[in-house]
């Protein structure tokens, strides 16, 4: 009765050579690397660099465990640091021949040690949290109000443009906040211009009402394009993120969006804070408009008079006032790219922009019209604006390339076109919660994990051995195998590992052994009851089963809660908590079977059990019925 | 080796009574603990600031208290954090104080106040990471070292707690539904009743000695009220059992017995946990204290709130053999016609 068929120890086999080879690559530690990733949004690294990378070591005489390209990036991992700087040193000189305009990035890294094989069978270690590896960590909250009061903006210059062109007259365009108001002089026209809209627009919810003498149509963004916008706003965000933190040359960097509205961002390595706030917390966004150069803004800028009706005052970054006009032309999500140059004919330095189709459209139209005029890029950070530059319009620009030139330093050029390139947040975002951790922290914080399970699971194991003897031993295999589980699956699913983390997988294996105490001293009492060897093993299974059951439930329900409403820290908790009850009902179910079953199953004729002393009362049991 | 040889059932309900007095004054203790002491939070449920630093030598509290103090950025609390040479600096949020750089300014002080220049230094680690760190060195030396910041907004901070609480109805709903569909819901309603009072305890005793209360610590808390409700599970399935083996014992017996013969049980695994939790104890540090702490006094009250506290609300409540033993549908459903005469 106490035999499994040969599938289920197949199964039992297999999961525990699974278990192994994904537990496997924990243990090799790791080396020291060199990572080479793109430095430049335009710049995307190929197949291709793994090779010249291989060649640049061969002719600096250094020898690379190996060299491969995975994930945008090129990795080459190093025997020992020296072998690593000095690589780093000469792959540097070979792939960025301008230091002060670097394509590449190339960071110290580590990669793990395992062996190639175990890497193609995507057996990787587990990936470490902040707290155990050292880093900073971020959590933004992006603001969607700006994000849609921007859309409200941008779609006001549309509706503005759509109307002209099918010249239909209105007396007045506003905005408030994130509702749109047109003037109409008489019905007809509302009408006309209503069908316009719906068709043109379909984005916004069009009202109209009568305001004294005028027709008023007024436009709300529809709900669902409301959404629309916060997500790519949060979608820009990220994009933008990852190209400033490429500048930082971090290795491993994570940004992620969490909830509707936030993005973590972390950065293990970094323990510069005030360096990465810098770059992160740029809250820049980017804006071209025109400049009003007539003599009402003239005096304004003078401060001899006050500031037209629909212009705004701005100063640049030397401190000079400029008017500018508040319909915004372009922003910084029509700017794909901006690098820095040379002018071909005055030989001066120039930024160079490159924008998308709608950008180039718009702008065409714009230099146009406004050839000799002035155009001003505007950096708006923390609700802030700052006029980057304001160039004159020579001739109508088509194509989308936009070349700025004249009275520029290349350093000035640099720093223009660095702004410009970073600039491009949709929404700006606000750093909600912050952390730092020393590298020496991460490290005592994994010693000191580990050793709270190695020396948690020795007394247990210790006292199981003594109390149930055999069984007791079957029951310690029955936890190892589950740690093992449980690592395997972690490395599996490249879960993060945290304290907490480690903390739960401690929980987890005091909590499983619940279970096979529960079998172990079902069995006892089936023996102490009267029962054959074989039928108490077998009674004992059969009926802690169901307490099991529902004792692991009532626990992964708490676990669940953990994971549905917990952040950060608890849900590292949780993950770890609610994967060990998995791994837990298997291992001490199946498997302390598997072995129980192993080892007695075959004996037909078993005197005894090797489960501790089982002590039979000397007074009546209680009369059965 | 056999730890419990227990002849006959003890007869905990005999004093069922006295048990739930006690657990009503702790429980009443706690609330009163609650209640006018308060749960000291971390900053992680309020918002503030955190810095860990690390001195050279045993750090002088008082005097990087006064020296953070003199920063103005309000209550200021400094204390040990493990050992005498680190210290945990914790700030409220303050709105006109840029959060952003609360930690330079700080760590720039502490470091003046070591007679130390901060500096940005980039470091290679022994194992070949490239690391950049305001590093605050006066000569070779390097008096003190910042091992840890965090802060956290207040928005995160409200959020932090409203899903705190979330996540305690989430558990206590689950598992009321659970064991109301599985056994019945008058021990649906006592395990709950017997656990929550662990809960309220653990949380009276974090009141009481003003322990940090984070969001390990509600973890700890939430997972030690699924695990002590197994508890409940394994006692309430023996009485299941036992009503249908033993018809001649009345609920008192029922449930001495299903106590008794889960004791050993009981004992053995709550110290096999405990064990587990000790180590954490022991080795975990400063980080994992007062979860291990949390998880600690939850296992033990879990042992007690089980046996004494919700198998007697159980009890109270009227468990009777019908509530759980189902008689066969055929011989007690009156409208089946094919029932046949009953004698």
């Amino acid at each position: 009765m106490n035999r499994y068929p040969a599938w289920k120890y197949a199964i039992l086999v297999i999961a525990l050579l699974v278990g192994l080879i994904y537990t496997l690559p924990n243990f090799f530690g790791e080396a020291p690397a060199v990572q080479v990733s793109s430095g430049k949004a335009t710049l995307k690294l190929d197949a291709a660099m793994a090779p010249r990378i291989e060649q640049v070591l061969a002719a600096a005489a250094l020898k690379a465990d190996f060299v491969q390209f995975e994930a945008g990036s090129v990795k080459a991992r190093f025997a020992d640091t020296d072998a690593q700087i000095k690589a780093k040193d000469a792959i540097v000189k070979a792939l960025n021949p301008d230091p002060a305009d670097p394509s590449y990035i190339v960071a110290l890294n580590l990669l793990s040690r395992s062996p190639h094989w175990l890497t193609a069978m995507h057996a990787l270690p587990m990936y470490l949290g902040l707290d155990l590896r050292g880093g900073v960590h971020f959590l933004m909250q992006v603001d969607m109000k700006s994000a849609l009061t921007k859309k409200a903006e941008a779609l006001t210059g549309d509706i503005r443009t759509l109307l002209r062109d099918k010249n239909l007259r209105h007396s007045g365009i506003v905005r408030d906040a994130n509702t749109v108001a047109i003037r109409f002089r008489d019905r007809e026209t509302l009408t006309a211009a209503r069908t316009l809209l719906l068709d043109q627009l379909p984005d916004l919810e069009w009202v109209d009402s009568q305001d004294g003498s005028d027709f008023m149509l007024s436009g709300t963004l529809k709900p669902a394009a409301a959404r629309l916008v916060q997500e790519t706003a949060v979608k820009q965000n990220i994009t933008t993120l990852h190209n400033r933190v490429n500048e930082l040359g971090v290795a491993e960097p994570v940004i992620q969006q969490q909830g509707l509205d936030r993005v973590v961002v972390q950065l293990p390595g970094v323990q510069d804070t005030a360096k990465a706030k810098d770059i992160i917390g740029r809250t820049a966004t980017l804006e071209v408009r025109l400049v009003d150069e007539s003599t009402e803004a003239n005096d304004a800028r003078r401060g001899n008079g006050p500031v037209p009706f629909g212009m705004e005052r701005y100063v640049d970054r030397n401190g000079e006032p400029l008017i500018l006009k508040r319909q915004v032309i372009l922003t910084g999500e029509n700017l794909t790219d901006a690098q820095t140059g040379f002018d071909q004919q005055t030989q001066e330095p120039s930024v160079n922009l490159t924008l998308d189709a709608k950008g180039s459209r718009i702008f065409k139209d714009v230099t146009r019209e406004n050839v000799g005029k002035r155009m001003a890029i505007l950096l708006f950070e923390k609700g802030k604006g700052e006029v980057v530059t304001a160039p004159v319009i020579r001739t109508e620009i088509g194509g989308g390339r936009v070349q700025i030139s004249g009275r520029m330093t290349t350093v000035e050029a640099n720093d223009t076109a660095l702004l410009l390139r970073s600039g491009s947040l949709a929404a700006p975002m606000e750093i909600i919660e912050e952390r730092t951790i020393g590298p020496s922290l991460g490290a005592e914080n994994i010693a000191k994990g580990f050793n709270s399970v190695i020396y948690g699971f020795t007394a247990i194991a210790a006292f199981m051995c003594a109390y149930y003897l055999l069984f007791g031993m079957f029951s310690t295999l029955a936890l190892a195998f589950n740690l093992l589980l449980l690592v395997a699956v972690l490395s599996m699913l490249q879960a993060t590992l945290t304290l907490p983390g480690i903390a739960a997988i401690a929980l987890a294996l005091g909590m499983a052994i619940d279970a096979n105490v529960l079998i172990n001293e079902r069995v006892r009492e089936e023996l102490r009851g009267g029962a054959s060897p074989q039928a108490a093993i077998h009674a004992g299974y059969e009926r802690a089963f169901a307490t099991i059951l529902d004792s692991n439930v009532t626990t992964l329900i708490a676990g669940i809660a953990l994971l549905a409403f917990g952040s950060g820290p608890v849900k590292g908790f949780a993950v770890v908590h609610c994967l060990g009850i998995l791994t837990s009902m298997f291992s001490a179910v199946v498997f302390s079977r598997g072995l129980v079953n192993l080892w007695y199953g075959r004996q037909k004729k078993l005197k005894g059990v090797s489960i501790g002393q089982v002590w039979k009362p000397q007074a009546e049991v209680p009369a059965k019925t | 080796m056999e730890f419990f040889r227990i002849r006959r059932d003890i007869p905990f309900m005999r004093h069922a009574l006295v048990f739930n007095i006690i657990s009503l004054v702790t429980f009443l203790a706690a609330v009163f603990f609650l209640a006018t002491r308060g749960l000291h939070f971390s900053i992680e449920f309020t918002g503030g600031t955190v810095i860990e630093a690390q001195y050279a030598q045993s750090a002088d509290i008082g005097k990087v208290r006064s020296t953070v103090e003199a920063l103005n950025f309000g209550e200021v609390q400094v204390q040990n954090f493990g050992t005498s040479r680190d210290v945990l600096i914790r700030l409220p949020v303050r709105g006109d104080v840029k959060q952003a750089e609360v930690v330079t300014r700080v760590f720039g002080e502490l470091c003046k106040a070591e007679a130390g220049t901060v500096a940005v230094k980039d470091v290679t680690t022994d194992k070949g990471e490239q690391v950049s760190r305001q590093v605050c060195s006066a000569g070779a030396a390097e008096p003190v070292k910042l091992m840890r910041s965090e802060f956290v907004g207040p928005q995160v901070g409200k959020e932090l707690a409203e899903d705190g609480a979330k996540a305690l109805g989430f558990v206590v709903l689950g598992i009321m539904l659970y064991l109301a569909f599985r056994f019945e819901w008058k021990f649906s309603v006592a395990a709950i009743v017997a656990n929550l009072h662990d809960v309220v305890i653990i949380l009276g005793f974090f009141a009481f000695f003003q322990w940090e209360f984070s969001l390990s610590v509600l973890a700890a808390v939430l997972a030690v009220l699924g695990y002590s409700v197994n508890e409940s599970v394994v006692i309430f399935d023996r009485i299941r059992e036992a009503f249908r083996r033993f018809r001649k014992m009345n609920t008192h017996e029922v449930i001495d017995h299903a106590i008794t013969s889960t004791m050993s049980r009981t004992i053995i695994t709550h110290g096999s946990t405990q064990m587990m939790v000790l180590s954490m104890l022991m080795f975990g540090g400063p980080t994992l204290h007062y979860f291990a702490v949390a998880l600690t006094i939850g296992i033990l009250f879990g042992i007690y709130s089980s046996v004494f506290v919700a198998a007697a609300i159980a009890m109270w409540l009227g468990v009777k053999r019908e509530d759980l033993v189902k008689a066969g549908t055929k011989e007690t459903d009156p409208d089946d016609p094919n029932a046949g005469a009953v004698v």
